[in-house]
């Protein structure tokens, strides 16, 4: 050491750095991986809507042309779908799910980071085709046969195809993950109920991936068949039913809105507790509520197909099954409103946005019963009614939660503050310049709006509207600016964050912030549901004597054993990359596309076996 | 405690009339355009709107409901200083019950009607004209079966009698609109879809293509035209007719029909009962031109139809609508002023 002079020194610390985070395995480190990946697609989803709004804020407007248009529609709702709130989800997965067990991973730490690299490449695949001007147009949920060769001749939509196909194995990798970790790897004394909700509403949607994943992808495996070799399954003069496509797409669908915002419901449910200061209102209805969502989301997809014309049965079966989930996430709410009342409730950032999303994704809520009626829905589908309605669901929903996750945890996460006057700034922005955006278009719903036009005529009694949500939007944008800066700002000079900022109920909190790498010094055992909350104030007799330990520290950190690092996951991710590419240079009739696509098998290969024998101590 | 839940109850009564108010205010913000659906005018978008309404206001309670009580705690149990610790209460299992039963109650009421309305959709009314509509990227064709009309961008009915519409797609899907007078019905290749409706009120009612179907999407718009009886029969028996001869006294039309029949456009667009130096204009990829001088609108509804415009667009409909299937045929200004015309006069 004494020979390496200080300029060496920080080169190689650098380098180390990176290495470190390239080769990490650590579950803590790939959430916040998971995190700054998924704001910075946020953030390029962001910029995508404030051109859609360019565009329709005025009649005949000629920002954008309808080609660009298209991409720009179809590119928001992908990545704000794909690379944007289900990473968002995944980044608390991850950070989380452990230190809410008493665990010190997760139970396949190199599959975690696999599932993060292709995660990270799936979606750079997608992104790179605004380099090539080939950005997907047909849609986000790509509707047959308008996706086949005959009228989507160019990449754009390969591009689509293989990217979510990359997402797809990085989501059911990081499902079953999750799902073995929390089945197998909770503390002792952690039964199944005494979870944290969020842990549990995190093992539901781990389920609903691994079931509803592979139903998007037998559907895009027929679409590429179709457009690369020839087969005819979306083809109408065959005598193909293009509705197939649809039936695969929303099996996958609508689950997969119950995957954005199952998690969140899990935030809220550890936010409003910790700032109420009293336990979750009606826990085992919350837990039960949140698998009879799971189960019956399995069973609503054709109310996204009532105008498709599948007969007056089976849209009045779905109606009804529609109008059954409504009742589980109502008894949610109720148990939402039950934590607040009564409580002792403290104004902070965090709580504000949790309340916010009760609120707002109420109103997303109510919509939705609306569109279970069929008749209502024959008017409100592919209507702005539809579109205030999922942004009420997915914006005041999931985002809601998800940004007073990310106040909640951050200290934990970084192991200081965010400013919460400026939070509280954002908060009352945000929930205003949504509303402002988003509202309105319910009564352009009404005015009879379609979704998905890049122009309308003056006259049609839409320009005010157009022009209001349009500013609110530019509103909503510059107060997400002022998160940003919040959130960088505070990486280096936000207040230092003890332990427990918030006098918090849960493990996560028992450990410092943030955590060590081994994350429990001492593996905890539980004997209550809000574990720490009983160690701080139980009167429990067996929790006394861990009471006067709160903070276990351990002698020698190199008696814990942990998961070496490893780069292979990072090939093995590379090589699906190479694969993906190469398809998409096929659809484009590049000759090198199978080198390319062969090169990734081989990668790919690579990588699987490296990681497979590398020693795991 | 008297005091307090006098202060509550005037509070709760403030916030109802407020929201009332609101509510009430609001609509006046919007309705009244061409596509609104909050007056219709047509027996099924009447039936919709008569079922949508009571929905909203069942809505509004339950937004009401959980808003305030939201509100309220948020508010009144604010940690103050010197706040007690709240009591650590862990549920409630009468409340939990009652919380599932009372919005399965109300979600009940909402489905009888829904399937029964559904039911009712789906029957053909036993009287009444039938329409097949074909939705083409993008534009609509209207046939008239039994009378040999083939019409685009325009589909006339009578008023007061179903209209029962087949509706079928040439190539993805569509889906067919009129808001102020039905619902939504998807236009799915290789499947047969319908719909009717009963028009109630005599005037023009704008529709609009409603699912994603490629780059002009946005401009696959159409009128429905209601008429009496009298007038639709009028309209029917014109249309039926083959094109009206070109006086030869309009002599920039009569150039404009050579142009026509040479230029290429007889391989997409049909003139029924016109013959130029042998060549028949029987092309049935574009609109059906045989009476194109009588609409109102063109391609989509993206102009309105006059000479002007027609010249515009066959000169260059690719600047018009980005992407549309009809190619640019190279025609000079003049030449397309003589087409214009031409189509012009084909009333
Ligand atoms: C390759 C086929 C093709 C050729 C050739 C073609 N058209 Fe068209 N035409 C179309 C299509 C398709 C449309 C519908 C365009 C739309 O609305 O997007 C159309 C629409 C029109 C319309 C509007 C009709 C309406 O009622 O909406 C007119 C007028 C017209 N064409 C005139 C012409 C003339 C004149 C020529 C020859 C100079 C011509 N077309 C050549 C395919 C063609
Ligand atoms: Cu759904
Ligand atoms: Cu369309």
């Amino acid at each position: 050491m004494a020979q390496v002079t200080t300029t060496q020194q920080g080169a190689q610390y650098r380098r180390s750095i990176i290495w470190e985070w390239i080769t990490t395995v650590d579950h803590k480190k790939i959430g916040i991986l998971y995190l700054f990946t998924s704001l910075f697609f946020f953030l390029i989803g962001g910029i995508l809507a404030m051109m859609i709004r360019t565009q329709l804020i005025v009649p005949d407007n000629t920002f954008l042309g309808p080609a660009t248009y298209n991409e720009v529609f179809t590119m928001h709702g992908t990545i704000m779908i794909f690379l944007a709130v289900m990473p968002l989800n995944a980044a608390f997965f991850n950070f989380l799910i452990p230190l809410q067990i008493g665990a010190r991973d997760v139970a396949f730490p190199r599959l975690n980071a696999f599932s993060y690299w292709a995660f990270l490449f799936g979606g750079l695949l997608i992104l790179s085709s605004f380099l090539f001007g080939a950005a997907p147009n047909a849609g986000w949920f790509g509707y047959a046969n308008l996706t086949t060769l005959t009228y989507s001749p160019g990449i754009n939509v390969d591009f689509w195809i293989f990217g979510l196909q990359i997402l797809g194995i990085a989501s059911v990798a990081s499902a079953l993950n999750f799902f073995v970790t929390i089945i197998n790897m909770r503390a002792p004394g952690m039964r199944m109920m005494r979870m944290p909700v969020f842990t549990w509403m995190s093992l539901v949607t781990a389920v609903l991936l691994m079931l509803a994943i592979p139903s998007l992808t037998i559907g895009l495996v027929e679409l590429t068949f179709d457009r690369y070799f020839g087969t005819l399954f979306f083809e109408p003069n065959a005598g193909a039913s293009v509705v197939l496509w649809q039936h695969l797409f929303w099996i996958f669908g609508h689950p997969e809105v119950y995957i954005m915002v199952l998690p969140p419901f899990g935030m809220i449910s550890e936010i409003l507790p910790t700032f109420s200061r009293k336990p979750l209102f009606g826990y085992p209805f919350v837990v039960y509520s949140g698998i009879a969502i799971g189960f019956l989301s399995f069973g609503v997809w054709a109310h996204h197909m009532f105008a498709v014309g599948l007969g007056p049965v089976a849209n009045s079966v779905f109606a009804t099954t529609t109008m059954l989930i409504a009742i589980p996430t109502g008894v949610k709410i109720f148990n939402w409103l039950g934590t607040l009342w009564g409580g002792s409730i403290v104004i902070k950032t965090p709580l504000l946005f949790a309340a916010g999303f009760v609120g707002m994704f109420t109103i997303g809520g109510i919509s939705g019963v609306m569109h279970a009626s069929v008749p209502v829905d024959y008017w409100q589908t592919d209507s702005y009614f539809v579109v205030a309605h999922f942004h009420y669901v997915l914006f005041g929903g999931s985002l809601m939660a998800i940004l007073g996750g990310i106040y909640y945890w951050y200290p934990k996460m970084f192991g200081r503050m965010m400013n919460d006057k400026l939070g509280k700034i954002h908060f009352w922005t945000v929930l205003i310049a949504f509303n402002m955006t988003f509202f309105p278009m319910h009564f352009l719903g009404i005015d009879g709006m379609p979704r998905r036009i890049y122009t309308y005529p003056d006259g049609m009694g839409w320009n005010f509207w157009n022009m209001e949500e349009s500013i609110g939007a530019y509103f909503l944008g510059l107060s997400m600016l002022l998160f940003a800066y919040n959130f960088i700002h505070s990486l280096r000079s936000g207040e230092i964050a003890p332990a427990d900022p918030w006098d918090g109920r849960t493990l996560e909190w028992s450990i410092p912030s943030p955590p060590p790498a081994y994350n429990f010094a001492v593996v905890p055992t539980v004997t209550s549901r809000d574990e720490f909350w009983e160690m701080k104030y139980g009167s429990n007799e067996q929790t006394a004597d861990q009471k006067t330990n709160l903070n276990p520290t351990v002698e020698d950190e190199r008696h814990i054993h942990l998961p070496p690092p490893s780069y292979f996951p990072l090939i093995a991710a590379g090589g699906l990359l190479g694969m993906g590419a190469g398809m998409v240079m096929h659809g484009d009739g590049m000759a090198v596309s199978w080198y390319i696509f062969g090169a990734g098998i081989l990668v790919l290969a690579f990588g699987l076996f490296g990681w497979s024998f590398e020693p795991n101590h | 405690m008297a005091r307090g839940s006098g202060w509550l109850k005037r509070a709760v009564t403030g916030a109802c009339v407020a929201l009332l108010v609101v509510i009430l205010g609001g609509c006046s913000f919007f309705g009244g355009g061409p596509q609104s659906v909050n007056h219709p005018a047509g027996s099924n978008m009447q039936t919709i709107w008569n079922l949508f309404v009571p929905i909203f206001w069942m809505s509004v309670v339950v937004f009401a409901i959980v808003q305030g009580v939201l509100l309220y705690s948020v508010i009144k149990f604010r940690r103050k200083p010197g706040s007690p610790e709240p009591y650590p209460t862990h549920g409630n299992t009468k409340l939990e019950i009652t919380w599932t039963i009372i919005p399965a109650l109300v979600l009940a009421v909402i489905t009888v009607p829904t399937i029964a309305t559904v039911t009712d959709f789906a029957k053909k009314p036993d009287t009444g004209i039938t329409v097949q509509v074909v939705g083409h990227q993008w534009w609509w064709e209207f046939d008239y079966p039994g009378e040999q009309v083939v019409d685009a961008d325009e589909m006339h009915v009578p008023i007061g009698v179903p209209v029962y519409v087949e509706l079928r797609s040439d190539d993805v899907i569509h889906s067919f609109w009129i808001p102020k007078l039905a619902g939504k019905q998807d236009v799915v290749p290789n499947q047969h879809n319908h719909l009717w409706f009963t028009a109630n009120e005599l005037g023009t009612f704008r529709g609009q293509c409603a699912e994603f179907c490629g780059e002009q999407h946005a401009n696959m718009a159409f009128t429905v035209v209601v008429q009496s009886q009298a007038d639709y029969d009028a309209w029917l028996a014109h249309n039926k007719a083959p094109a009206v001869a070109i006086p030869s006294s309009n002599d920039l039309a009569m150039k404009g029909q050579q142009v026509f029949f040479t230029a290429g456009c007889v391989g997409c667009h049909t003139i029924s009962g016109m013959e130029v130096n042998g060549v028949k204009a029987l092309g049935d990829v574009g609109p059906n031109l045989t009476h194109v001088g009588s609409r109102t609108a063109i391609a989509g509804e993206v102009l309105p139809l006059t000479q002007e415009n027609l010249a515009k667009w066959v000169h260059n409909p690719q600047a018009v609508k980005p992407g549309t299937l009809m190619p640019n045929l190279g025609l000079t200004q003049e030449q397309a002023n003589q087409v214009a015309a031409f189509l012009e006069s084909l009333k």
